[in-house]
Formats: structure tokens, C-alpha cells, sequence
């Protein structure tokens, strides 16, 4: 049988712009072919999980009946009463299949949970947005062919970006001007040609060939040598041609479907500071966590009056938001050390920042410095992801 | 309401920039940031009145003075 990955290879494209072929012809004639739509959606997520991925067809399909059965009970139950402690549970159930299949690997020896599929992370997001949204009150109506529609959207399903159930539906319960469509396809080629410049050329010169040597050198000499420090600038450079490179192809798809998918990366290496490096790098991610854990956690605390002092307040925010974003990368302690890595960044961030609102007049502030700014972030984010990659866990830990 | 709502910023951002240029971008200048958005949704529920859960709160929608204002008091006409 076959199986087709998302966007893995030339091939995957050809039938992509085939099936969406009579999509966007649909769209130029103002028109969406919804039935036609739902028909090479069902077909692309029917390719994803067939043949040797069946198990994960499976998963996928249980997931999504208990979701399903979650979001719709919590939504009615919204109409008519609203207790926190529901909400709360509502919420752990939501997040209960994919805090298993992380915790799994650390008890099963690195074995992967049998009830995880590719992709569980990116609609249990989805899935938490609309409950909590539900919770707020501003989730007015819930369809079930809409939300089925939003939570397995096949462009995004994989990794992302993490698109907003009310956003996504405006976009799908309308049909845009036929002069907005042309200028969304254009948007969509440009896309997806810049994704394979990023993905099948620049990631993978960075990921496939200098990769493995500088890995090999690195291991070779041990310890800390300047190849672990090439290592760094490579994985780096790897790193964010892939993810940027996939998430442009996501977005891409999307938009030739009449679906304006948000961007997931905005030029996040030349940042001014951590702060800005996460309005730019992932941004559905950061964003996701920034709106449904950072502010609504801040949001209790101050309402509660439970911290008074507004810095610690923050610091604990931040604090919070990175090690719940380390631990679903993985339950390791380069993952871990990642997040708090990243807090520890950001608080002391937001010291400068302070500081220099204080002392506007007597810091300078130049080209030279906002190179430097720049230049200094840079660095200590390819840092953060040489913690991330856990090459200092097979350099230090293991035996090779 | 303009006012009380133009106050809440001056106090929250520290800076009258915000009632000398009521179409400066709070989130792009550094003036308003998530914590300070928090700050802004309480203050409003106690001293206008609106009650602009976090779900409400679509940065794009609220980045200047007046779009908040224009917020506000669309809120406070449907109570």
C-alpha cells in the first residue's frame, strides 16, 4: 500500500497540486467545493496513517472520538453552568492521551506509547484553545463537521503552525474575493518554492552533510572543542531551515485551500533579544503558550491578589510557561534544561529592559550597538539549541 | 472614558506617549507587553466595567490607544 509522509518528497508535491488543482480552480470561480474539499482531505490523512503506520490510524482515530465526546459534553455543559472545577478537568482529560504518550518513553525504555500518532501535540493545542475559549464564552457555537474539519486541517496536522478554531472558521465559512484569492496564490507559490530552497536544499546541506561530520568530529576529539561549537551554528542552521522550510510548505497548502494559516517564523535570527526571538521563532507556539498559559496564569494570580510583587509575578509566568514547554518537547533534562534556560533568559531580559526605561538618557544606543544586540542574541539562542539537540547528553553521558 | 481608559495607560505604561499619539503601537514600541495586557483587561473590568476575558484579547485588535478605546466602548454599549 502506499503511504505518503507530509511534504517528504518531490513526489508527495505532484499529488498535492493535483488534488488541490480543482480547489483553486473552485476558488478563482468564487466557489468552494466543500464536498471535494473534505473527500482529498479524508484521502491525504488516509495516506499519512495506512500501510505500516496503521497502528497510528488507529490511535489517531480513538483520540479523536474521546476529544470529540470531550469538546462537545464541555460545551453544552458551558451553556447552562460554568464551575471552575470542571473547566480544570475538562482541560486534564484534554491534555491526559498526550501527557501518557510523552511520560511513556521515560518508564518504557525509550519506547514509544501505542496510543500516539504523528501529531497528537499540535491538535491536543487546538483541542485546549477551543475548551478554554468555550470557558471564556467566546466559542458561541461548536459544529461538529467544522471542529473535525479544524482539528485534522491535513496542511497542518503534522507539526503545525497552530491555527484558532474562531479564525479558522471565518476563513472556511467564507469564500474569498476572487482579487484576494489571486493574491493569497501567488503567496502560496512563492511559499512553497521558498520551502524547498529552505527544506530539500538548505536543510538538508546543514542537517545531511555538514551534520554528520561535524558530529563525528566532535565525538572523536570529546569534551569541548571547536567542533562542538561548529556542531552548535550547524544544528542551529538545520534547525530552522527544516522546521521553516516544512512550516512554509504548511502554510503554503493552506492558502492555496483559501485558508490563511498564520506564519511561524518571522526572520528570528535577527532578533534584538529573547524577548523578540520568541514574537519571531515558532510564533503559533510561544503564542499559543504566551495566550493560554502565561496570561491566563498571570491573569489568576493578580485577580486572586496570591502574588503581590508584579516582577515576581512575571518571573513565575515565565518560569511556569518554559518548563511546561520543556517538558512536552520530552521528559529529558536536555529538553528541561532548555526551557529553564530560556526563562532564566527572558527574566533577565526584562531586568535590562527595566533598567534601560530607567537610564534612557545615559545608555547609547547605535548602529553598533543594535549589531551587538543582535549578535549576542543570536549566539546564546544556537546555544539554547545545542541543549536542545542533546548532543551534550551523547558527548558527555554516553559511551561511543 | 476616553480618559479613564487613557489614564489606565499612562499609569500602566509609564509614559504619556500614549496620550500624545493615540495610534502608537503598544506592542511594538515595547510599552505594553503580555504582563502589562493583564494589568490593562483587570483594570478595565474595575474601573469601566467591561469584563474582556483573555480569549477577547487579539493583540492586533488592541495595539493603539484608540483602538482600545473604540473597544471599550463598543463593550460597554452592549451591557
Amino acid at each position: 500500500m502506499i503511504n505518503m509522509q507530509p511534504y517528504e518528497n518531490p513526489e508527495y508535491f505532484l499529488w498535492l497540486s493535483l488534488a488541490l488543482l480543482p480547489i483553486i480552480i473552485g476558488l478563482l470561480k468564487g466557489k468552494r467545493w466543500r464536498i471535494y474539499e473534505t473527500i482529498v482531505s479524508f484521502a491525504f490523512l488516509f495516506l499519512i496513517f495506512d500501510a505500516n503506520k496503521f497502528v497510528q490510524g488507529l490511535a489517531l482515530i480513538g483520540y479523536v472520538a474521546f476529544e470529540m465526546c470531550l469538546m462537545f459534553a464541555y460545551f453544552k455543559y458551558r451553556q447552562k453552568r460554568n464551575d471552575t472545577w470542571v473547566f480544570v478537568i475538562a482541560v486534564l482529560l484534554a491534555i491526559f492521551p498526550l501527557v501518557i504518550v510523552k511520560i511513556t518513553p521515560v518508564f518504557e525504555h525509550g519506547a514509544a506509547s501505542i496510543i500516539g500518532f504523528l501529531g497528537i501535540s499540535y491538535l491536543t493545542f487546538k483541542i485546549v484553545g477551543i475548551i478554554m475559549e468555550t470557558r471564556d464564552g467566546m466559542i458561541k457555537s461548536l459544529d461538529f463537521l467544522k471542529v473535525l474539519h479544524f482539528i485534522l486541517f491535513f496542511p497542518t496536522i503534522s507539526s503545525g503552525p497552530i491555527d484558532r478554531y474562531r479564525r479558522f472558521i471565518k476563513d472556511y465559512d467564507t469564500v474569498p474575493s476572487v482579487e484576494k484569492y489571486v493574491n493569497m496564490l501567488g503567496k502560496s507559490v512563492h511559499y512553497i518554492f521558498l520551502g524547498f530552497l529552505y527544506k530539500f536544499i538548505l536543510a538538508y546541506y546543514f542537517g545531511s552533510v555538514l551534520l554528520p561530520q561535524v558530529s563525528a568530529l566532535a565525538l572523536a576529539h570529546g569534551g569541548i572543542s571547536w567542533y562542538l561549537v561548529e556542531y552548535m551554528y550547524v544544528y542551529s542552521m538545520d534547525l530552522f531551515f527544516d522546521f521553516a522550510g516544512y512550516s512554509l510548505f504548511a502554510v503554503g497548502t493552506s492558502y492555496a485551500m483559501g485558508i490563511e494559516t498564520p506564519m511561524n517564523f518571522n526572520l528570528p535570527f535577527i532578533s534584538k533579544n529573547i524577548k523578540d526571538f520568541w514574537n519571531r521563532w515558532h510564533m503559533t507556539l510561544s503564542f499559543w503558550f504566551r495566550d493560554y498559559i502565561y496570561m491566563r496564569l498571570v491573569f489568576f494570580l493578580m485577580k486572586k491578589k496570591l502574588v503581590k510583587n508584579k516582577v515576581n509575578l512575571a518571573n513565575l509566568g515565565y518560569l511556569t510557561l518554559f518548563l511546561i514547554m520543556g517538558f512536552w518537547h520530552g521528559v529529558t533534562w536536555y529538553y528541561i534544561v532548555y526551557g529553564l534556560f530560556h526563562a532564566c533568559a527572558i527574566i533577565i531580559c526584562d531586568v535590562w529592559l527595566r533598567f534601560k526605561k530607567k537610564h534612557r538618557d545615559k545608555i547609547p544606543s547605535n548602529r553598533f550597538t543594535k549589531i551587538f544586540a543582535i549578535f549576542l542574541t543570536f549566539n546564546l539562542v544556537c546555544f539554547s539549541f545545542l541543549i536542545f539537540s542533546g548532543f551534550l547528553n551523547t558527548l558527555f553521558f554516553m559511551k561511543h | 472614558m476616553k480618559d479613564t481608559v487613557l489614564n489606565i495607560l499612562v499609569d500602566l505604561t509609564g509614559s504619556d506617549e500614549v496620550k500624545k499619539d493615540l495610534d502608537v503601537n503598544l506592542f511594538e514600541t515595547g510599552l505594553l507587553d503580555s504582563m502589562g495586557t493583564v494589568q490593562l483587561l483587570l483594570e478595565l473590568e474595575s474601573e469601566c466595567g467591561v469584563d474582556a476575558p483573555v480569549s477577547e484579547f487579539e493583540r492586533s485588535e488592541w495595539d493603539t490607544p484608540n483602538k482600545i478605546i473604540a473597544k471599550v466602548e463598543a463593550m460597554t454599549n452592549e451591557l
